[in-house]
């Protein structure tokens, strides 16, 4: 899997720094598969940055997949559509896999998974269609952040948008679900770009696959290469295959050259960047009308007896997911949601899948268990490998004493928590957590 | 819960590199070993004997200043064996026991302990040692050993660096004795060759970077080729003489008193390479390594300052305004 590949366009400029991140890709030759249908799911109202939504069912109303459950009158936010067809039993508060609270609708599937009737393909000719589709299909960015998608396209003309760059590039260990979809659904996601361009009106697309992924990169190709009318141009760019080369500012400087500033967007410098599975999900969503009721995850690591990609009604729960990959072989010790160096370490498997989780994995003791914390020996590795330029160290002494100004000139307010810099740390420091403590700190006495 | 079990939850990143501090330091020691098995050939097992006090003296130092203090004990991080072992480097294989001793206890305590341990020293510790030493005890500290004759000649083994100094060049050992160590002087630092294996294997596992020593004994070079007139064969001899080696591979590269960022870096080794350049030529000691590097220790945190990056994605023209600032 490893294999470079050749004579191909690779990044414009290259990523500073980024730490060379096991691979772990165990599960790239497992093919999605559908688990059967859950008894039960529990669907939370906040699965994306933004305003919550506001259950519209109450308990005892028959409900059918695709059936708007939830919606919020504010700008940015995403409806919530039910993923079983059944019975809701409950509208009430539960507990989100970060530890916060959200009210949460609870459906009991009637086993049939019966479409709603409602359902039918959108008519989309003008920007304004497409943004409304994107809006009603509840589509947030599935590689991770939930960012609302419709908000992303939604962008001011006067910003000067040329350029849609998609995001393919899978850089955290385990995870192989993008790669999957570009193997699986490799004309949804052409199809998909082919329409943004068309009606967004972009100058340039450029889709980005790191190279240790080279069966996504020829599939993909091979499609953009038979295109049949000339305004289908689509770029196809290999990049060195490094953590976190997925990351949104990392991705637009090797696809353009161009760097977003502390504190601004892709936006700010004429980009939008996309998810890869969903871009696909826009072109299949035209197509059928059928709102984001499921997804793709991987389930890996060491406690896990049979890893593998499933495709899965969001709000499952994630402890009948893992059964359904059977069960734990080793005994679990830690369980995270999402990638091991971004991802969300769980308290149980009593929680539901969201819209944006990408993977579930559950690690035995010996991966759960990290180097014991250390003094820090000045080797500057966590600076090296930062991709924002940040010299973690000197960040740590800055919260340490608590000094505000140094925190200021410090520049911490634009790391991104990648984890680079305590992944590289010979003496096992935990900088991510003073990183946020650091921002923390400057947050507090920004109020003040 | 799982089973009635508790997980473990921790922030992210929840995978972390094989790289630690002892694996480091340990790095540090195999590369050091390649020139201290030349100067067991050259100087003779007393070498060995110089090594152990000094190494001991260390690791109790360490382990003794630890405990007082009622701080973690850290002897199993290994740095205290580096620090020992450089600075039995530092010394004539001559030199008496309780002398080496008291060098390494002087780098633990003083320079490393009193400042807050591994990481936090303002300047090396085993340069300090040496330099206390040569002030205090000079006639041992300068008591050399004719190469695999094992015994001290105080006439015929003026180290090259004097005899350079004097112009007296009827008795330089030639340019392969040189290379492979067979000359006078501390007994870590006289095999080239030796050492630079060491550096590269250090650079090979990513414990230091070559920059420092590169600019380091590049500027020496530059330096002596301007002064020697294009003399080649001069500024090979001043390469291969004295500490320069030793120096510039294992002491300049030290993490807690040299810069982090690459710039940084570059500006240590071109200010270490003048220092020793001019000490050589128009001071009265014939060797400047020690003092250079030492200089260099305490500029460092205003090299920092200096060479900060800015954060990602900074604008060119605010780049420009925060120099200025």
């Amino acid at each position: 899997m490893a294999k470079k590949i050749a004579g191909v366009l690779t990044a414009v400029k290259k990523v500073r720094g980024g730490a060379k991140v096991p691979h772990r890709k165990n599960t790239a030759e497992t093919e999605i598969v559908r688990i059967p249908t859950p008894s039960k799911v529990v669907i939370p109202m906040s699965m994306h940055i933004g305003a919550p939504c506001e259950p519209v069912v109450k308990v005892g109303d028959e409900v059918a997949v695709g059936q708007l459950i939830g919606d919020s009158d504010k700008f940015v936010s995403a409806p919530i559509h039910a993923t079983v067809s059944g019975k809701v039993v409950e509208v009430g508060n539960v507990k989100l896999p970060n530890g916060t609270l959200s009210q949460a609708v609870t459906i009991e599937s009637d086993g049939e998974m019966r479409l709603w009737d409602g359902i039918k393909p959108p008519k989309v000719e003008t920007r304004e269609d497409l943004i409304k589709a994107v809006r009603d299909s509840g589509l947030v960015g599935l590689g991770g952040a939930g960012f609302p998608t419709h908000v992303k396209l939604n962008f001011p003309p006067e910003k000067n948008i040329d350029t849609l760059v998609i995001n393919a590039a899978e850089c955290e260990p385990y995870i192989t679900v993008d790669y999957r979809e570009c193997i699986e659904n490799s004309w949804d996601i052409l199809s998909g770009v082919y329409t943004l361009k068309d009606i967004l009106g972009f100058k340039q697309v450029i889709i980005a696959v790191e190279d240790n992924k080279p069966e996504a990169f020829k599939v993909l190709k091979a499609i953009a290469d038979n295109k049949v009318d000339v305004k289908d141009e689509v770029k196809l760019m290999t990049l060195e295959s490094k953590y976190p080369q997925g990351a949104e500012k990392m991705m637009v400087q090797s696809a353009t050259g161009r760097q977003v500033p502390p504190g601004k967007l892709p936006a700010d410098v004429g980009c939008v960047v996309m998810n890869v599975a969903s871009v696909a999900f826009i072109a299949r969503y035209l197509k059928t009308g059928k709102p984001l009721v499921s997804r793709s995850l991987t389930v890996d690591g060491s406690a896990i007896a049979q890893p593998k990609n499933v495709r899965v009604p969001i709000g499952t729960n994630i402890g009948e997911i893992i059964d359904f990959c059977g069960g734990f072989g080793e005994e679990p010790c830690k369980i995270i949601t999402g990638g091991p160096m971004m991802g969300l370490s769980i308290v149980g498997t009593d929680l539901p899948v969201l819209k944006q989780n990408n993977a579930i994995l559950a690690f035995s003791k010996s991966d759960a268990v990290l180097k014991p914390e250390k003094d820090c020996i000045r080797c500057g590795k966590c600076a090296a490998v930062c991709p924002m330029s940040l010299v973690p160290t000197n960040i740590v002494k800055a919260v340490k004493a608590k000094d505000v100004d140094m925190l200021n000139k410090v520049g911490v307010m634009v790391c991104m928590e990648c984890g680079s810099c305590a992944f590289a740390c010979p003496a096992g420091k935990p900088l991510v957590q003073h990183m946020r403590l650091a921002k923390s700190i400057l947050r507090e006495e920004a109020k003040k | 819960m799982v089973n009635g079990k508790l997980l473990t939850v921790s922030a992210s990143p929840h995978v972390r590199s094989v790289q630690t501090t002892t694996k480091i330091m340990l790095d540090v020691i195999i590369a050091l070993l390649p020139a201290l098995a030349v100067s067991v050939v050259a100087f003779g097992p007393r070498v060995l004997l110089v090594c152990a006090v000094s190494v001991t003296c260390a690791i109790l130092a360490e382990y003794a200043s630890r405990k007082i203090m009622k701080r973690s004990t850290t002897i199993g991080d290994l740095s205290a064996i580096v620090t020992g072992l450089l600075v039995a480097f530092n010394m004539p294989s001559t030199i008496p026991f309780w002398m080496v001793g008291l060098g390494s206890i002087i780098a633990i305590v003083v320079v490393k302990q009193f400042f807050g341990g591994i990481g936090q020293n303002f300047a090396n510790p085993a340069i300090v040692a040496r330099i206390v030493l040569l002030l205090s005890f000079g006639a041992e500290m300068t008591s050399w050993v004719k190469p695999l004759t094992w015994k001290v000649d105080a006439v015929s083994t003026a180290t090259t660096l004097a005899s350079l100094k004097t112009g007296v060049t009827e008795n330089l050992p030639s340019f392969g004795d040189m290379f492979l160590g067979m000359r006078a002087g501390c007994l870590g630092e006289t095999c080239a060759a030796a050492l630079i294996i060491g550096g590269i294997y250090l650079c090979i596992k990513k414990v230091i970077k070559p920059i420092i020593p590169l600019t380091y004994i590049g500027t020496v070079a530059v330096i002596m080729l301007l002064k020697s007139h294009g003399n080649l064969n001069f500024v090979a001899y001043e390469l291969l003489s004295g500490g320069l080696l030793l120096g510039a591979i294992f002491m300049a590269t030290d993490y807690s008193t040299s810069p982090i960022n690459t710039k940084g870096k570059v500006i240590f080794g071109i200010g270490c390479g003048i220092i020793t350049a001019l000490i050589r030529m128009f001071a009265s000691m014939t060797e400047g390594v020690s003092f250079a590097i030492l200089i260099m220790n305490l500029l460092v945190p205003y090299i920092e300052k200096a060479t900060t990056p800015k954060p990602f994605g900074t604008p060119k023209k605010e780049k420009k305004e925060a120099a200025k600032a």
